[in-house]
């Protein structure tokens, strides 16, 4: 690590305050993937701004039946909240499906959402990365791209979003709560993080001087028909290959509102409104679900070595939306997937 | 501890100050100054001599380094010290009362649930964090809540077993 400074916030306008006077600062919160890159110098930055004890802790419902989950919230406090649990029992699973029990004790709410890639490229400074020195080039489309993603990649950049958390959170059609010096804003979870295109070195479209505050969650959970699967190389702690979050209204047999997102395959955590349209108001089978998989990968695009991951995305949503249908979400323990 | 740092309240960067931690180590009050870059790991293993806590990867990614936080498990090397001043830290040196084993320990031996030995701090102490979750019921999900701590000596079910039997010894004294 280099040199740097450290300092507290004691509220959040303190905080705001802070980062605008030195914009080559960092907030710190969890830390676990901050301090990590620190390590790695892919982050450098001349100071850190402690903001892990602002009072941006509390879970709580809103006026209209929602929940709003403060920003430091830690993701084990926020997957056994009873609140999640019982409402939102996709959030959960995805949260659990993610990290260790050690990490996910440190990691806050806000911070999931700011994680970075976890391209072997962008860690090692040895290597070109547009993402981590714009303009130097992208040793992944030629390299070893095994992990990488197959939707709304672009020259500069092929590198996934890592989380599990926001691929529910994308699915569960979250809004993302923020201050900075002009006040506060709202952004639909779609919105907040942003594909490559020709400028990588931007995940998100959070000012550099602006600090997540929020969460929130609408009043519809999907609590009877959901299910998260994650594909991955070992069966416990390991980043997704492909994930799917899978959650739907059933009358009868029919579909009524479906949600359907991914995590593993692109830029950010992936919704498509056609492939949902697809599945309202059809009959809830393995051909509905074929032709949603279908339409969500239409645009699918494997490299080298990630090709694999265009039929694994498309039997992991039948699958996915199968266990949803049926109400037998897939367990983070059990892992059989049936 | 000390407030001579000046980060976001100056355009100028000097030289970092080194600050006063104020921290409860297994029960006893200590006092260290550390760069701010000094994870809480380093401050337990090279400024308290406590080197029951190991460090492994330094990554956050094998569990070597767990220790307790205010009663959650956490890895110790992708937390920086200053940022804990004030908090309650157990590490495996800790676990112990008036001479008798820890349940945890005690099972860990009971069972032969290591070989070389370098992951068991890590595992016992992130063991007793589960126990105080009370998530973990069955084998499946002790596995699943344990696999932040890897044994390379691949003694897992042995882990397990251990971790069983303090569960079951601790549900008996409560």
């Amino acid at each position: 690590m280099i040199n740097f400074q450290y300092a507290r916030a004691n509220d959040v306008a303190d905080a705001v305050r802070m980062i605008a006077t030195d914009p080559t600062a960092k907030f710190i919160a969890g830390g676990t993937n901050l301090i990590d890159l620190m390590k790695e110098d892919v982050e450098r930055p001349s100071g850190l701004i402690d903001i892990s004890r602002l009072p941006l802790k509390g879970v709580e419902e809103t006026s209209d039946g929602g929940v709003r989950i403060g920003a430091l919230v830690p993701n084990s406090d926020l997957a056994w909240h009873p609140l999640i649990e019982q409402r939102y029992p996709l959030l959960r699973n995805a949260i659990l499906a993610g990290a260790s029990q050690q990490l996910r004790n440190m990691a806050s709410t806000g911070g999931n959402l700011l994680q970075r890639t976890r391209c072997a490229y962008f860690y090692d400074i040895a290597t070109p990365c547009n993402k981590r020195e714009p303009g130097s080039g992208c040793s992944a489309i030629g390299g070893i791209n095994r992990i990488h993603a197959i939707l709304g990649t672009s020259e500069s950049c092929i590198a996934t979003h890592p989380s599990d958390m926001c691929v529910a959170l994308a699915a569960l059609d979250a809004k993302v709560h923020v201050t900075g010096p002009a006040g506060e804003r709202v952004l639909a979870f779609t919105d907040f993080h942003r594909l490559p295109d020709s400028s990588p070195q931007t995940d998100t479209n959070l000012h550099p001087n602006e600090l997540i505050t929020a969460v929130e969650l609408p009043a519809k959970g999907f609590p009877a028909n959901y299910s998260y699967l994650k594909i991955r190389d070992r069966l416990s702690y390991a980043f997704a290959l492909v994930s799917i979050a899978a959650a739907m209204e059933l009358e009868g047999g029919t579909i009524g509102e479906a949600r359907l997102a991914l995590g593993g395959v692109a830029h950010k955590p992936w919704r498509d409104s056609a492939a949902e349209s697809a599945l309202r108001g059809q009959p809830a089978n393995q051909t509905t679900f074929e032709q949603a998989a279908d339409i969500l990968l239409r645009d699918a695009r494997g490299y080298e070595h990630n090709t694999f991951k265009i039929d694994l995305a498309r039997r992991g949503i039948v699958r996915t939306l199968t266990q949803a249908a049926q109400a037998t979400p897939q367990s983070q323990s059990d892992k059989k997937i049936r | 501890m000390t407030q001579a740092n000046t980060v976001g309240r100056a355009p100028t960067s000097p030289a970092p100050t080194k600050i006063l931690v104020a921290l409860d180590v297994n029960g006893r009050q200590r006092q260290l100054t550390v760069a701010p870059w000094t994870t809480l790991l380093d401050a337990l293993r090279d400024h308290l001599d406590l080197t029951g806590t190991k460090k492994g990867c330094d990554h956050g990614q094998c569990g070597a380094c767990t220790v307790l936080v205010d009663g959650r498990r956490i890895n110790s090397c992708l937390t920086l010290a200053v940022m804990k001043d004030g908090a309650k830290i157990t590490t495996v040196e800790g676990l112990a009362t008036e001479g008798a084993l820890h349940p945890l320990q005690q099972a860990f031996i009971d069972h032969d649930a290591f070989q070389c030995g370098y992951c068991t701090p890590g595992q016992i102490c992130s063991a007793a964090g589960l126990i105080a979750e009370g998530k973990a019921k069955s084998a499946d999900e002790i596995r699943e809540l344990m696999s932040g701590n890897i044994c390379r000596c691949g003694a897992y079910p042995n882990i397990v077993a251990a971790i069983q039997q303090a569960m079951g010894t601790m549900a008996g004294r409560s």
